[in-house]
């Protein structure tokens, strides 16, 4: 007698493995067709002409490639994660993404005398694209899940991309940002830990909960938030830009997730749903002193020559949050979805569960402040 | 070592909340325990919080408001 699984029963999430994503044009055409086979070398992949800040292919290509030392695909050899001809166009992807960030968001420098804390508090302040706001008062129910299917590609990892730069701090640094993660990661209870906090969001939502599920139809102005994560994470060169980049996501999460909530709650969410949002306003009120004070301020006083690219990262992050805000709201604006339409048109065809319908909205027309994407 | 032996700390932090770490009990004022999961908690010192004792950065509402009011602080 053997026992056997029903076919029709969809994979435990501990199963999920998900499925590579279809190319959006040369380069991830390579690279895709080249993990479908053994680790082996590459065909020769075409420079990148698009905006280096958003472009599809550059950004799917990358994540694709970053995404192996994470999670990994269905289906694609482990070994093509240490492959030194992936690892090679990955740098050729790599090289013009940083330079525009560098070139794009310069971190306000020239104001001679700032120290990191002033620097970064700076940054924090920076006006933005009204997102959260406009998340609060205004978006169709349909929206707000657009905006949390889009976020999904990092809230699904959340804290996972500055946990590689773990090893590479010291002392007072080392212990802050290990004392944030400790949090991030539920502080001993999965059922706390932040990315699953997110999961018990999107199901109450009635979305598709499964990491990666959504790939397809994130473009890359999305995937470029994610993308200089894992850049700054898993190069130790850019430990700083790491530790400036979780800084300032910690800084000015805690009103626009407070926001993100009392939208939800104005569209009849219940505090399943709301739950990851309400958490972030008590928990990133925490990590903010611990991340400003002692994360960035420790390093910055002991190695000077770490405020640069502390402050890059801290510019870049908001430079591309604030680039894919934009998006979002200018996509509402003309009447648009802000999803990726290529292969999946709309989120009430893909969410999984049978949940409450989504009901039609119009698209927005109002605009007002706030950060959205910070963490 | 026993972590129940070491002292609470207690650290005040610029501009921001009180941060409270150790092996912490806090009460309301009728005497009963206020739950919380975390480790580390940031106290409400402004008063402005909706969710007092903790802290829910509406500090940083004032602040935020001087400085958009401030035009050379828009012009990184």
């Amino acid at each position: 007698m053997s026992v056997t699984a029903d076919p029709s029963t969809p994979p435990s999430p501990e199963r999920w493995e998900p499925p590579l994503p279809r190319p959006r044009g040369p380069i991830s055409d390579i690279v895709l067709n080249a993990l479908s086979r053994n680790p082996g070398d590459l065909a020769a992949v075409p420079a990148p002409t698009g905006d280096p800040l958003s472009d599809d292919d550059l950004h799917l290509a990358l994540y694709v490639c970053y995404e192996l030392h994470y999670r990994g695909f269905a289906g694609v050899d482990p070994r093509w994660e240490w492959n030194p001809a992936l690892l090679a166009v990955r740098e050729l992807l790599e090289a013009p993404f940083e330079a525009a960030l560098r070139v794009t968001f310069p971190t306000g420098t020239h104001h001679s005398g700032l120290d990191v804390r002033s620097g970064l508090t700076r940054i924090a302040d920076r006006p933005g694209p009204a997102l959260s706001r406009y998340l609060r008062d205004t978006a169709t129910r349909e929206q707000f899940l657009e905006v949390i299917v889009l976020c999904s590609a990092y809230r699904l990892k959340e804290a996972d991309p500055h946990s590689f730069a773990i090893p590479r701090l010291e002392n007072k640094a080392k212990a802050a940002l290990v004392e944030i993660e400790y949090d991030e990661f539920g502080s001993g209870r999965a059922d706390r830990i932040h990315a699953v906090l997110y999961q018990t969001s999107m199901n109450a939502a009635g979305l598709d909960a499964r990491y990666g599920a959504y790939l397809d139809i994130i473009p890359g102005i999305a995937l470029a938030t994610v993308n200089v994560m894992s850049l700054f994470g898993l190069h130790r060169r850019l430990r700083a830009a790491a530790v400036g980049h979780l800084a300032i996501a910690e800084m000015t999460s805690a009103l626009s997730n407070k926001r993100q909530a009392d939208g939800l709650r104005r569209l009849g969410f219940d505090t399943a749903a709301t739950g990851f949002f309400d958490e972030h306003v008590i928990a990133d009120s925490v990590h903010d002193v611990i991340a400003l004070n002692d994360m960035a301020g420790g390093p910055a006083a002991q190695n000077p020559e770490l405020v640069d690219d502390i402050l890059f990262g801290a510019s870049a992050a908001t430079g591309l949050d604030n680039n894919f805000a934009q998006y979002i709201l200018d996509r509402w604006t003309s009447g648009q979805s802000s999803l990726r339409s290529h292969s999946a048109p709309s989120i009430r065809q893909m969410h999984v569960p049978a949940g409450q319908p989504l009901a039609a909205g119009g698209p927005g027309r109002r605009v007002a402040g706030g950060n959205l994407t910070k963490k | 070592m026993r972590s129940d032996d070491a002292p609470v700390v207690i650290t005040e932090y610029r501009d921001g909340p009180l941060l409270v770490r150790g092996n912490f009990q806090l009460l309301d004022a009728d005497g009963r325990e206020i739950p919380t999961t975390r480790k580390t908690v940031a106290l409400c010192r402004c008063g402005r919080s909706s969710q007092k004792p903790w802290c829910d950065s509406s500090h940083k509402l004032g602040r935020q408001s001087r400085r958009t009011a401030d035009p050379s602080s828009s012009t990184d």
